[in-house]
């Protein structure tokens, strides 16, 4: 906790309707954020129970340095994964780490199913379990809005995170929404909430926070918040926003289209980033503590009746991923078909990569026979967008078995109705909007949640101007990178605010609020956090060894071309000897 | 010239809370939003329009005439000035404020007033705070 010497945590019983709050001064040295929340989740879980017993623990953590500084605006989830069966981490923005912060407390650890659907008002002065029954079944706007309503909130800083038809319904990759339009949205803690019966949490707080040395925190402050607004070095995710990249990654073939049947996208230019903005974009928004503001709403007209001029106007925030996965992966050329589709998927509550890359199988294996029309209910076929809408709302309603399966991601229902080969997840984990290379197939394989976001493999192909670089030095890359992020999440800054943030900044900044660590303490710091993670993999029996990857990868060039299978096991092979003795670092 | 704030360009607001850090940070020392005297709401939760809840810098403040103490008194080019040493914490001023600027610090036992310093405008990373320059 800020200024003091242990970390603060609220651990909530959902079946005794219980709580208590620890101070925990033996989590200093995890620093906040994602190490003190792998730890948490390490002491909590129970390896030898399924991810969706009512015992495994939801675990919330706010940073080190949460809110006090610009663009520290992340809280990061953990949880053993539905999806994975394995370590579940996710994170969101909005305003939830505020309220964390302002609430007083740094963790929030949640275990036990309620006896009936419920959701969690915390406060800094008071917890409180409220029935909502009359809210299950409700889509996750909506909930809100009662939230919004009962709370009193009259529009200040309630924070509201909550489930929708899918959570409910126990899809594999239900997310969990953020004030709208923020989301835990992978590995499917949506689905650990509604295991829980636990629709929603409500979060406020008022606790004074005195800054105790206010001259150099407000130097450090100020810098940080130039830096962050005049450098330039973030002005991309305000203007087009992270759309942006979707022509230049379908010009150098990085962009998964068809179900990564190829990686240029010929209507690219179409649901292009410029195409949005110009049609759409009627609003950006930030996240508490963020002067960027890379959230951007679009709007489109949409009719619900087919005489009498009814229309509704609808707002839908867009971003990169959702316009892969929903857009071109998919064969949807235009962007108000992807709005739409995007905003099906929000007030389900699934994680929309995930969503759309089942979409993608399921349509190829329509194609091929291997399921019919009686399993998919419609004519699922690449482009035809009101087809993935209905497949939408069947999947998060698990309307029958085939989406059932289809909702336990594509590694399950590959295996059932086969097609595993252009079943496009790796480890269990869908695939993100990047066919860069080796360095984002090997990445997301030894990435400890499978993320694309946990060492950034797409970012290092990028950078590579020799494609066939050593093995050894590639996965010494990711490696390094996976290491590295570790600090940024304990932190819990924003990933696009990583160029503002250099160790040496990172050190003064916590200099001023009273945290003196050195780089070596630092970099201990992010072992010490990566090694937990390790543990919690190995006793959750995941071996890299085991990996499987769908042969598509390699069969459709890349940017840095074909890729060799045998290669990338063998980077994968490499990177599992190299961690070999990390567990054991304390 | 005096100047005053103006919450005049609240339409392209971002919701980033800058202003109220800021506010709170430089003039009470506090990391809490509570403190700060300038609050951004959406009344609808976030889809809904941001609105700046802050002083409008009246010319004649019903907050000042309703102080038994003097601890405010009006303040040239509009608002009031705030003499804490003479504040009761009687609440007067919060309730005379139609445009509910003021909220109370229990924990001071005093009300939080503007004091139209230009922080938080100077910190608005979007241009919809801004400090404009009023006859005396």
């Amino acid at each position: 906790m800020i200024y003091k010497d242990y970390i603060r945590v609220l651990n909530v019983d959902m079946a005794s309707e219980r709580i208590y709050i620890d101070e925990r001064q033996d989590l200093m040295p995890y620093l906040g954020g994602v190490g003190v929340a792998a730890k948490l989740l390490e002491e909590n879980m129970r390896a030898d129970l399924p991810p969706l017993a009512p015992e495994q623990p939801i675990v919330f953590a706010i940073g080190a340095m949460e809110t006090v500084y610009p663009v520290i605006t992340k809280v990061v989830a953990m949880f053993i994964s539905p999806l994975t069966g394995e370590l579940g981490e996710s994170y969101a923005g909005g305003r939830m780490g505020m309220t964390m912060f302002q609430a007083g407390f740094d963790a929030i650890v949640i275990t036990g199913r309620a006896v009936r659907p419920t959701y969690l008002a915390i406060t800094d002065t008071d917890v409180v379990f409220r029935d909502s029954r009359v809210f299950w079944g409700t889509g996750s706007g909506e909930v809100g809005r009662h939230i919004r309503e009962y709370e009193q909130d009259q529009g200040s800083k309630l924070s509201i995170i909550r489930i929708g038809e899918a959570g409910e319904n126990l899809v594999r990759f239900a997310c969990v929404s953020v004030d709208r339009y923020r989301h835990f949205g992978r590995l499917g803690l949506g689905a650990v909430f509604g295991s829980k019966q636990l629709k929603a949490i409500s979060l406020d707080g008022n606790r004074s926070m005195p800054i105790q040395n206010y001259a150099p925190y407000f130097k450090v402050m100020r810098e940080l918040y130039k830096k962050a607004t005049e450098s330039g070095l973030m002005s991309k995710y305000h203007d087009l926003g992270t759309p942006v990249n979707v022509e230049p990654l379908s010009a150098i073939g990085a962009l998964p289209t068809l179900n990564l049947q190829s990686g240029t996208y010929e209507h690219a230019d179409k649901i292009s980033g410029e195409e949005f903005a110009s049609a759409h974009l009627v609003r950006k928004l930030a996240c508490v503590g963020c002067p960027v503001g890379c959230i951007h709403i679009g709007s489109y007209r949409r009719t619900f009746a087919e005489h009498g001029y009814e229309y509704e106007s609808v707002e839908v925030g867009y971003d990169y991923e959702l316009i892969f996965s929903l857009g071109s992966y998919l064969g949807i050329d235009n962007t108000r078909d992807v709005l739409e589709l995007i905003e099906e998927v929000e007030v389900c509550g699934m994680d929309a990569m995930s969503t759309g890359v089942a979409l993608g199988w399921a349509t190829e294996a329509l194609e091929k026979g291997l399921v019919g029309l009686d399993d998919t209910l419609v004519d699922l076929k690449f482009g035809q967008s009101q087809a993935y809408r209905k497949a939408v709302r069947y999947m998060s309603g698990a309307e029958n078995e085939f989406y059932r399966n289809l909702g336990y991601g594509v590694k399950h229902a590959s295996s059932v109705y086969g097609g595993e080969d252009f079943a496009m997840h790796i480890a269990g984990n869908e695939m993100a909007g990047y066919h860069t290379g080796y360095a984002a197939i090997a990445g997301a394989a030894v990435g400890a949640r499978h993320s694309h976001l946990c060492n950034g493999g797409y970012s290092i192909d990028q950078g590579l101007k020799d494609p066939d670089i050593d093995i050894d030095d590639m996965a010494n890359a990711i490696l390094e990178e996976e290491v590295e992020r570790n600090l940024y999440n304990s932190l819990i800054m924003c990933l696009f605010a990583r160029k503002i943030y250099d160790r040496d900044t990172v050190i003064r900044a916590l200099s001023a609020i009273g945290q003196e660590l050195t780089d070596e303490d630092l970099s201990a710091i992010t072992k010490r956090i990566y090694a937990t993670k390790l543990r919690i993999k190995k006793a959750l029996n995941f071996d890299l060894s085991e990996v499987r990857l769908p042969k598509r990868f390699f069969e459709t060039p890349s940017m840095h071309g074909k890729l060799d299978e045998a290669r990338t096991y063998e980077i994968i092979e490499r990177y599992k000897e190299m961690i070999a003795e990390m567990e054991a670092f304390t | 010239m005096a100047k005053i704030l103006r919450a005049n360009e609240m339409s392209k607001c971002l919701g980033c809370f800058a202003c109220m850090q800021f506010c709170a940070c430089v003039n009470k020392k506090n990391h809490s939003l509570q403190k700060s005297a300038i609050r951004i709401k959406a009344p609808g939760g976030i889809s809904d329009r941001f609105v700046a809840v802050v002083c409008q810098g009246c010319s004649e403040p019903p907050c000042a005439e309703v102080c038994p103490s003097n601890a405010l008194t009006p303040r040239k080019g509009g608002g009031v000035n705030q003499d804490p040493k003479k504040c009761i914490g009687c609440r007067r001023c919060e309730n005379a404020c139609m445009g509910h600027a003021i909220t109370y610090d229990m924990e001071e036992h005093k009300p939080i007033i503007c004091d139209h310093c230009g922080i938080c405008a100077n910190f608005c990373p979007h241009g919809c705070l801004n400090m404009q320059e009023v006859p005396d």
